[in-house]
């Protein structure tokens, strides 16, 4: 965390030129925003395709929500035996003129701990943190567990 | 977007290879499978758990039914679930079918994954899935008999851990030998084309 925290300022203090123009979260646009709902109050994931319209590179580096305590910027992946992993990532790239996606089987959102009963078809608001400093606030859909992949 | 796309299609192209080489040791009759045969090279069904009704069960209890075998945990919010998810579409396109099948998934993560919570969860992705968990021991050998290793990484501060676990989808067949093998980057068709095929010969072969 304070390693994040050294980062930033280290990365806001060395472009303050950059810092003058726009924003990271302002040259990104957030589409296609969903979360696969678990039974049991299990932690859920959340997906969003990102687009950087921007002429340099924005850096995602945390997400945080009103209605979810825990929210986790994670990655899963699979080697070469076929062996699923998930591991906690410090930030994700969207590179310039450049889209990202956190989709299934790969980056997403480890949400955990909603402060009340979510249902399917209901939506909750996650800020996005961008290295900069800078927030894009985005509106999420929560689809049942067996949803399938809707790309 | 790019990223995972370019993980699912390099892991398939090493599941490919290695579908390849293992049908060119069959030289016999032309493949009907489009999965990876592995018939006579993976033990029967056998395993002694408890559902997620809180019921001792073993392969017995699964014998008449072609049984799919996941291995996973129900705090695996990502990968899991899609698994889930994706067999739960394989399942509507057999139609009625379907009923002759069962998803078998089962717990790698004993200790969180109670009867009642495996219960909520399979339910929330298909009736004819089935949760299983049971003793750590019981679940290591029965992932040793399917080469399905998993490991449990180190406890963090706030007490959380996580679990990897092997993705493949064993396939027996209504006696309990195993057949087929699937990812889940396999395309659902090819899945439903060996079960429907699995289903229409009969286990009797
Ligand atoms: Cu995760």
């Amino acid at each position: 965390m304070s390693m994040r925290c050294l980062l930033i300022l280290l990365i806001v203090g060395m472009l303050p030129i950059a810092n003058l123009h726009a924003t990271q979260s302002s040259q990104v646009t957030a589409s296609h925003a969903w979360i696969r709902l678990l039974p049991a109050n299990l932690p859920a994931s959340g997906y969003v395709n990102l687009h950087n319209a921007g002429a340099s590179a924005a850096t995602l580096v945390s997400a945080h929500s009103a209605v979810y305590a825990s929210v986790m910027l994670h990655q899963s992946s699979m080697d070469a035996h076929g062996m699923n992993n998930m591991t906690a990532v410090a930030q994700m790239s969207i590179p310039a003129h450049g889209s990202a996606s956190l989709a299934p089987a790969g980056y997403h959102l480890m949400l955990g701990q909603p402060s009340h009963p979510l249902k399917p078809g209901d939506t909750v608001d996650i800020t996005l943190d961008f290295a900069d400093g800078s927030q894009l606030p985005v509106s999420f859909l929560l689809r049942p567990a067996n949803a399938a992949d809707p790309e | 977007m790019k990223r995972p796309r370019l993980a699912r299609l390099a892991v398939l192209s090493i599941m490919l290879a290695a579908g390849l080489s293992l049908a060119a040791c069959q030289h016999e009759s032309p493949q009907p499978w489009q999965l990876t045969d592995i018939a006579g090279h993976m033990p029967d069904l056998a395993l002694s758990l408890t559902d997620d009704q809180g019921k001792a069960v073993t392969a017995a209890d699964y014998r008449g039914k072609i049984a799919l075998l996941y291995f996973g945990y129900t705090h695996c919010p990502d990968v899991c679930p899609l698994t889930l998810a994706q067999l739960h579409v394989v399942m509507q396109k057999l139609g009625t079918a379907a009923d002759h099948v069962r998803i078998l998934f089962v717990s790698v993560d004993p200790t969180r994954d109670t009867p009642a919570i495996l219960h909520a969860y399979v339910a929330a992705f298909d009736p004819r899935a089935v949760g299983l968990t049971g003793a750590a021991a019981e679940i290591e050998a029965l992932t040793k008999r399917y080469r399905a290793a998993f490991s449990r990484e180190p406890g963090k501060a706030d007490g959380s851990y996580e679990v990897s676990h092997s993705s493949g989808i064993y396939i027996f067949d209504a006696n309990g030998k195993a057949r087929l093998l699937a990812t889940p980057t396999d395309p659902q068709d090819k899945m439903v084309h060996d079960l429907q095929l699995l289903l229409n010969t009969g286990s009797g072969t």
